[in-house]
């Protein structure tokens, strides 16, 4: 039996057990949502396109699943595109589907024509046109293939109305057939003998832990390398939860805003070993200055990182995991030595992250930590981007993977609110909150509405500090205080957070801090705002410059 | 320094775009590049001849084969090959001179392909010095219009960079 090509698509994401669906129905759409109409698919309809691509890379992170997500045509797939360069920059495994004009219209700047594909070739792992429905099968299957495997990231498929009606036959293929696309999965054996050698010899080692590591599944085999050797673990923004941070090893996040102690053990290290990492400018600061004494064991799925940012001495490409996994079989003890250990817990102890606590007005920091207290650090955070990321990346103790999710390559602010929305969705049963700025929250606030509708419990943390707070930190630091357009006034989000059907909180004083959290708690049937009216002058410390060194780290 | 890139690519379009937009976007400098079918119909060979030192080569061919479009790249810079370009050029060539062009020709095994009122449109094929050369020699007819193709490379003798040969990029041992 023949089906319509938009039968045909809701039938492949049955057999590739899609799970969700974010979306937004438009003209060039109708034939597949009529297809979704009789179908099993859980489709989640968002407020904005936006919210559809984030919250499906929420529900990505989330789950180690793709997400996937539905525009229509035009204006439709551009509102998308803030949410594909999102997933792109952090690798995350996306399939978006747009409507698209008729075949016959293309090139015509028909109705809400966009050229889609154009726009999102630099943006996407890959991306598709289809325009005979024959090619449709194949496509989705090639699309899930290359989203999910390799170093994953989003994938657009393209697909024009008059392809979505017409019929064919629906041949799954087993097996996507994609001659040059063969991703490296095992180490060379070489590199892992040099690997295990230098490892074995060194005296001052380090693991730089990044996205790549929790998207390769690496949380146990690096807690096994780590613990062998004595060796200290610190993370980058997205690899945030990989080594639990209550661990006598954990370092913390490194990089510009990193604990003084990571950055120290990292500039003093004799052998860095990055797994999963891009050696992005939030990390190095400056290049030529980065790890100066050590040897660099750089572990990465995609041989184009390798050698883009930094020198590296010992390369291995493949799966992070198995690459780990190989190392350690050959390891012939070695480790850090005792010097090195208690030199880093004499750091520890002399830098540790610090606030001026306690009094008025509530600290932005002791909201996140008060976080990190009630849920044990086993919540899901989604960030939003600026003070409210780097705080909430600096104290709040993620102890899993796949439980901080932030916009970290492209720095999205508006991603947090959606990517909760998916979070929620793919892992029902737990706390997810949201820490967020009163800027950031704004550029998706319509998704409160999604989270009404589908009753999901997530929790929204505001750090109200009335200000772009980050623009405003680096205005004062390096524009002698000219605060441009950084003030932004906002709503009342108790009234706001109501009017949606949430349920809406302002806290003023540190005393209500836990109250507050304890009230959003109990609250399992919709979402929760809390707006924390927090200290306005408040900056992410410690600080390395933009093109500095640690020597001219800033503190308070 | 000139790396000559010899590329496998899918036969879909939009692969010229992907390969175009990926040195544009990282800022490659690209001499010339050279497209067309195979000897089988689904691939194509693009022959890119790209100016940057080996540090920014070592990422080229890297983001190169990304691409999930491209199927194999071969660096053959350092190997034995033939290259070819293709020249048309068109002169003033009033009666006097035209016996002067076409001796000209005649010495660089080129030929005459068109003949006009005032005109001659020569073609000729051969490496960038013989190209260069031919090119210089005509100058001074006051050369009109010309229009080259970019440089197409193959290696000599029994080596193959064909999308079953050996000689796939160079993995993890490639710094
Ligand atoms: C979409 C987008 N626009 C602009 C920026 C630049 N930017 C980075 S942080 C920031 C301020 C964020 O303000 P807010 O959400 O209140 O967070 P705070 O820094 O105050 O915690 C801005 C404007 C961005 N990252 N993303
Ligand atoms: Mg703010």
């Amino acid at each position: 039996m023949k089906l319509k090509g938009a039968q045909i698509l809701t039938k492949c994401l049955e057999k590739e057990n899609v799970e969700a669906i974010f979306g937004y129905p438009g003209g060039a759409v109708l034939d597949i949502y009529d297809a979704l109409y009789e179908s099993q698919l859980n489709h989640y309809l968002v407020r904005h396109e936006q919210g559809a691509a984030h919250a499906a890379d929420g529900y990505a992170r989330a789950t180690g699943k793709p997400g996937v997500c539905i525009a229509t045509s035009g204006p439709g797939g551009t509102n998308l595109v803030t949410g594909l360069a999102s997933a792109y920059m952090d690798s995350v495994p996306l399939i978006a589907f747009t409507g698209q004009v008729a075949t016959t219209m293309l090139g015509r700047d028909s109705f809400q024509e966009a050229d889609i594909y154009g726009i999102t070739l630099p943006i996407t792992k890959h991306n598709f046109l289809v325009k005979d429905v024959r090619d449709m099968p194949r496509v989705i299957k090639e699309s899930f293939h290359l989203a999910t495997t390799g170093r994953p990231g989003p994938v657009l498929i393209d697909l024009p109305k008059d392809v979505c009606q017409k019929r064919a036959a629906l041949n799954y293929p087993e097996k996507p057939q994609l001659r040059g696309y063969r991703p490296v999965l095992d180490g060379h054996p070489l590199k892992i003998e040099e690997a295990a050698a230098a490892i074995t010899a060194a005296h001052r080692p380090v693991i730089c832990a990044g996205g790549g590591a929790i998207t390769s599944g690496s949380s146990a085999a690096l807690r096994q390398l780590a613990e062998l050797c004595s060796i200290p673990v610190t993370t980058t923004l997205m690899g945030k939860g990989v080594f639990p941070e209550n661990h006598p090893l954990s370092l913390g996040m490194l990089g510009m805003h990193g604990t003084r102690y990571a950055n120290y053990a990292v500039n003093e290290c004799d052998l860095l070993i990055a797994l999963g990492v891009r050696f992005s400018d939030r990390v190095t600061v400056r290049t030529d200055a980065f790890a100066p004494g050590a040897k660099i064991l750089h572990i990465d799925i995609d041989p184009a990182e390798i050698g883009k940012n930094v020198r590296v001495d010992i390369p291995i490409v493949g799966d992070v995991r198995r690459v780990l996994e190989q190392i350690y079989r050959q390891l012939e003890g070695g480790g850090a030595s005792e010097g090195w250990l208690s030199r880093i817990e004499e750091w520890k102890k002399e830098y540790p992250l610090k606030y001026n606590g306690g009094g008025d007005p509530i600290k932005p920091q002791y909201v996140i930590e008060e976080i990190g207290r009630i849920t044990g650090g086993n919540a899901v955070i989604t960030t939003e981007v600026g003070q409210n990321q780097m705080w909430a990346a600096q104290f709040y103790p993620a102890s899993r993977p796949r439980s901080f999710l932030t916009s970290g390559g492209l720095g999205t602010m508006g991603f947090g609110l959606p990517a909760a929305i998916g979070a929620q969705i793919g892992r029902p049963g737990e706390t997810v909150f949201n820490i967020a700025g009163d800027g950031s929250i704004q550029m998706n606030i319509q998704e409160l509405s999604t989270a009404v509708t589908y009753r999901l419990p997530l929790k929204v943390a505001v750090l109200n500090n009335g200000y772009l707070g980050m623009v405003r930190q680096w205005q004062d630091i390096f524009y002698d205080g000219r605060l441009a357009y950084s003030d932004i006034p906002g709503p009342d989000y108790v009234k706001l957070a109501e009017a949606y059907g949430a349920v809406g909180m302002q806290v003023r004083e540190p005393a209500g801090v836990r109250r507050a959290l304890e009230k959003a708690m109990q609250i399992n049937d919709r979402p929760v705002l809390i707006d924390f009216i927090v200290d306005r002058q408040e900056n992410v410390m410690p600080m390395i410059p933009p093109g500095g060194t640690i020597k001219k780290m800033l503190e308070e | 320094m000139f790396r000559i890139l010899s590329v496998l690519v899918e036969n879909n379009p939009g692969v010229l775009t992907r390969v175009a937009s990926l040195f544009s976007r990282r800022g490659y400098n690209i001499d010339s590049l050279a497209v067309g079918r195979t000897e089988d119909p689904t691939i194509s060979r693009m022959t890119i001849v790209v100016e940057e030192d080996d540090s920014v080569i070592g990422q080229v061919t890297k983001q190169l084969h990304k691409l999930v479009d491209v199927i194999k790249v071969d660096d053959i810079t350092e190997r034995e090959y033939v290259d070819r370009e293709l020249i048309l050029i068109k002169t003033d060539a009033d009666a006097p001179e035209r016996s002067e062009i076409m001796q000209i020709v005649e010495i660089f095994r080129a030929r005459i392909v068109d003949i006009g009122q005032s005109t001659l449109t020569i073609e000729a094929t051969g490496d960038e010095g013989k190209i260069k050369a031919i090119t210089e020699a005509l100058r001074p007819f006051r050369i009109r219009e010309l229009v080259r193709t970019g440089k197409i490379a193959m290696l000599r003798g029994s080596s193959f960079t064909t999308a079953r040969s050996g000689g796939q990029i160079k993995k993890e041992t490639d710094r």
